[in-house]
């Protein structure tokens, strides 16, 4: 077991920066999800942490051992960590035991105590009784799982997991997240989990650190990301949020202030740091928006089109003085609202998001 | 640097990368170097005396015209058939397609000397082949073959599949969209062929143009067999017969011819860059080869015309060379009565340097094949995955003995191989191992190029799943990286051993008594006037050939596809 901790690293390709002084840290025991699209350099940060590549700026230590700084670089080979990759990476010319006692053959573990322990892991994945099938003659999940018992088998202090679902068919995925949940609950190991899928990160991860562009943006726990995010970036890419100029009037002693959205006054979350300003931004959820009475107090919109997407539809609008802005929620079966119908909406909360630091 | 960086790591990782800099460099660059050297300062001294005696002799000019007209002939020929061919088979839906591309690739795998040898039988006055149906022309009169048509005429016939498998590797690589598009908008095939699938198809063209001029202008085998006897010297054939008769002396001379002929072959690569380079030939997508065109009416016709081309270039000389190797002696009619398998007897089992010539070309062959797997494995792992900047030149380098002609490796080995090793103080000239180090240093591209395709193919997370649970270097690619380059090394070592067995430029200039090769023996039975023997020796190492292509068809999967150029 081991903490991990990423300090200031930036990586070049040429004048391209793939990492831009990322700092993560991750405690001991920890599940912490890496989410990004893809280009956003996650995946160049786990082989940063894996060794594969070396730093250009910054420094990374596993436990109390820096394993990567500009003058230090330690190989893979000696780093105690085991990865799970997109592709499994098994070895198709060898049998699954042989896949999972690799490692422990490299560290001179004997025989009885070696077999014992490629048995125990493959009992730990539910592949008892496949040790002598070729990688080939599995299914997608029972790759996945030898991948996983191959990893663990040699207690690795920190284990980093690439896309482990994204070549997974749909219903295997969410048996094989629980799988990774409850193995993490039975280790305790520190686990880095890169994926580009929010609901998986969301489902899993202890914490979240977003990426975009080679940045860490925020490092938060699942709530906090979706409820308070840090910057307009996350605000947008986490649980499709929309980001509207807001007016703060009035901020109160607990984390709560007076907001003026298009007109309509609205209750909002804040950090307590908020200060009162005309040019603030906030993030609105779908959940946070009702349809109300023409006549009643809230935000006249216009019907851009509804979007069936099974048992609802996502309703698009736009506030109906300023075709810019746009603004979305859930509406149920039946629903026949024909294009450019107003439509009164009630905001109900939202957060405002905090102003960039003063450079 | 302490051991908790790595420094094992490190130290293994260097070492081998630098042994491999080390090696690579022997075999290429230090003989081609020495070469030049010797063509500048003869015997280490600085003097142009040997550059302007061989430039200003006319022998030197009128062997390079013989050698640029033959090698010109020659690729028209070759790309005259090959391209033809290349159309119909990818292109068209002709049945039988593998049994035709087998019997079609087949003399490039066949010695040259051997093809040469073949046809030499299949005309002439003594031709057992024209004596059986009455139609052998009066004693006395010369073979045709002996001229610069018969060597034109057989070079094409032996580089024609170069050509041929170029050409195929591009058309297979040519979107089906591309052909379907055209289609649509109404062409018809042939207008399709000429106005997308021909422009698209410059650059393997090209390419095989080049190899091909490349390999003609090197080829030893023809021009000696043809040549020779009518005088016509071309510059392999001069710089064998001035070394052959006058021995090291002549070293600076050949050096210059050597020289001479090394760089026409550069010249001929750098023009086909030059001419690729000027235009973009990319094709942006990626899909399924294009569907064939059907015949129709007359696909029988193409199939009779392809087949009997098969027939006429390689059934009808090989008719010719096995009815002669079971004559007793040339010129006596084959008939029932006369035929005899005594030539068969004598070559395996009496004469002396023909049985150490199999030994010799089996060790030969198998050994370079073997050392060559254990260079390229690690050689291409620096070269694709660690993308080393060092080796990547090095690379360039160690192509240049095979695309050389072989008689210029051949001299450059003798400049280097003459005086005693240091250290040492052995000499290799006069020995079995120069050979083997020129078959090393000319056949390691053939081994490198699959492997290094067969890595381009590999997934590297194999290996970084077995780098990340501590398995150092060396333990990675044995355990790991070897077997799974294993399928693309063995049909590239195949190659090797193939392309060795029946070798003989460079084994005519480098061997000495008690290390003969086969290609050696048949050469000389036949210059000694000891045809049916040399008829006979000649179908043994077609046999072996024969057999070992044929059974690599029995191992679907087990050899990596598109290595082995006789399967389709």
């Amino acid at each position: 077991m081991a903490r991990l901790t990423i300090e200031h690293v930036t990586k070049l390709f040429g004048a391209f920066r793939a990492l831009d002084d990322v700092s993560i840290e991750v405690n001991d025991g920890e599940f912490m999800a890496i989410l990004g699209p893809s280009g956003c350099g996650k995946t160049t940060l786990l082989r940063q942490i894996a060794g594969f590549d070396k730093l250009d700026a910054g420094r990374i230590c596993i436990g109390d051992t820096a394993v990567s700084t500009v003058e230090r670089h330690v190989p893979p080979e000696r780093r105690r960590i085991g990865i799970v990759f997109q592709s499994y990476a098994l070895w198709p010319h060898m049998t699954v035991a042989e896949n999972v006692a690799y490692g422990l053959t490299v560290a001179g573990v004997k025989d009885p105590e070696r077999m014992r322990r490629v048995q125990a892991a493959l009992t730990l994945v539910e592949l008892d009784g496949f040790a002598e099938r070729r990688p080939a003659a599995l299914s997608g999940g029972q790759r996945q799982r030898v991948a996983l018992a191959r990893c663990l088998v040699t207690e690795p202090a920190l284990v980093l997991l690439d896309e482990p679902l994204a070549n997974l068919d749909v219903h295997l995925r969410a048996a094989m997240a629980d799988e990774f949940a409850r193995f993490h609950a039975r280790t305790g190991t520190t686990m880095i989990y890169i994926t580009h899928d929010q609901a998986e990160a969301m489902a899993l991860a202890d914490r979240i650190a977003v990426m975009d562009k080679g940045r860490l943006l925020q490092v938060a726990t699942p709530s906090q990301l979706h409820r308070e995010p840090a910057d307009e970036t996350v605000a947008g890419f986490i649980g499709d949020g929309m980001v509207l100029p807001v007016d703060v009037r009035a901020v109160h002693g607990d984390g709560t202030c007076a907001t003026d959205l298009y007109g309509h006054r609205v209750h909002m979350r804040c950090t307590s740091s908020q200060k009162t300003m005309s040019t603030a931004r906030a993030c609105l959820r779908a959940g946070d928006l009702r349809i109300v009475e023409l006549s009643a107090p809230g935000v006249r919109t216009r019907v851009v089109r509804a979007v069936y997407q099974g048992g609802y539809f996502r309703l698009e609008t736009h506030i109906e003085a300023h075709p810019e802005a746009l603004l979305h929620l859930t509406a149920p079966e039946p629903f026949t609202l024909a294009p450019d119908t107003a439509l009164q909406l009630l905001v109900t909360d939202g957060w405002v998001i905090p102003a960039p630091a003063e450079d | 640097m302490t051991d908790a960086t790595g420094g094992r790591e490190r130290v293994e990782d260097l070492t081998l990368l630098w042994g491999l800099v080390g090696v690579v460099a022997v075999l290429s660059v230090l003989p081609l170097a020495r070469l030049l050297l010797e063509g500048i300062a003869p015997n280490g001294q600085f003097s142009t005396a040997a550059l302007t005696r061989v430039l200003s002799s006319p022998t030197t000019w009128t062997a390079t015209r013989h050698s640029l007209v033959t090698a010109f002939g020659g690729t028209i020929v070759a790309v005259a058939i090959g391209a033809v061919v290349a159309a119909l088979i990818a292109l068209t839906d002709i049945r039988g397609r593998n049994a035709f591309v087998f019997c079609f690739v087949l003399p490039l795998m066949i010695a040259p000397q051997v093809v040469a040898l073949a046809w030499l039988q299949l005309f002439g006055p003594s031709s057992t082949l024209l004596k059986m149906i009455g139609l052998a022309p009066a004693m006395g009169s010369p073979n045709p073959l002996y001229s610069a048509e018969g060597i034109i005429a057989l070079l094409g016939v032996q580089y024609a599949p170069l050509v041929f498998l170029t050409l195929r590797a591009g058309l297979r690589t040519l979107p089906q969209e591309l052909v379907e598009a055209g289609l649509a908008a109404g062409a018809s095939p042939f207008t399709i062929v000429r106005t997308i699938v021909v422009p698209l198809m410059t650059p393997p063209l090209v390419a095989g143009i080049a190899l091909c001029f490349v390999s003609c202008l090197g080829n030893f085998g023809i021009p000696a067999f043809l040549g020779i006897p009518a005088n016509y010297l071309v510059l392999p054939t001069l710089i064998y017969q001035r070394l052959a008769g006058l021995g090291p002396s002549v070293l600076s001379e050949v050096a210059v011819l050597s020289v001479v002929i090394g760089s026409i072959a550069v010249l001929g690569i750098y023009l086909q860059d030059l001419m690729l380079r000027r235009r973009d030939f990319r094709i942006t997508s990626t899909s399924n080869p294009i569907r064939p065109f059907e015949l129709v009416r007359w696909r029988l016709p193409v199939e009779i015309a392809l087949w009997t081309l098969t027939v006429v270039v390689l059934m009808l000389p090989l008719i010719a060379l096995l009815l002669t190797s079971l004559v007793p002696a040339l010129g006596v009619p084959l008939t029932a009565s006369t035929a005899t398998l005594a030539n068969y007897d004598y070559v395996l089992f009496e004469h002396a340097a023909a049985k150490r010539a199999f030994v010799n070309s089996f060790g030969l062959s198998a050994t370079a094949a073997v050392i060559i797997v254990v260079i390229t494995v690690p050689l291409a792992y620096f070269l694709v995955w660690r993308r080393s900047r060092l080796l990547r030149v090095l690379n360039l380098t160690a192509e240049m003995p095979y695309a050389l002609p072989g008689v210029v490796l051949a001299i450059a080995a003798i400049l280097v191989f003459l005086k005693p090793l240091p250290l040492l103080g052995v000499s290799l000239y006069n020995t079995i191992w120069i050979i083997l180090f020129c078959y090393i240093a000319r056949f390691l591209v053939l081994g490198l190029r699959p492997v290094i395709s067969g890595y381009y193919q590999l997934d590297r997370t194999l290996e970084e799943a077995a780098q990340i649970t501590g398995a150092r270097l060396l333990r990675r690619l044995r355990t790991i990286i070897l077997p799974l380059v294993a399928p693309v090394a063995t049909a590239g070592a195949l190659l090797i051993f193939l392309t060795a067995f029946n070798e003989l430029t460079v084994s005519a200039l480098l061997w000495s008594s008690g290390a003969e090769t086969l290609g050696v023996v048949v050469f000389s039975f036949q210059q000694g006037g000891d045809s049916t023997y040399a008829a006979a020796l000649a179908m043994l190492t077609v046999a072996v050939t024969i057999a070992l292509m044929v059974s690599t068809l029995f191992t679907t999967g087990k050899l990596a596809q598109g290595v082995l150029p006789w399967r389709g």
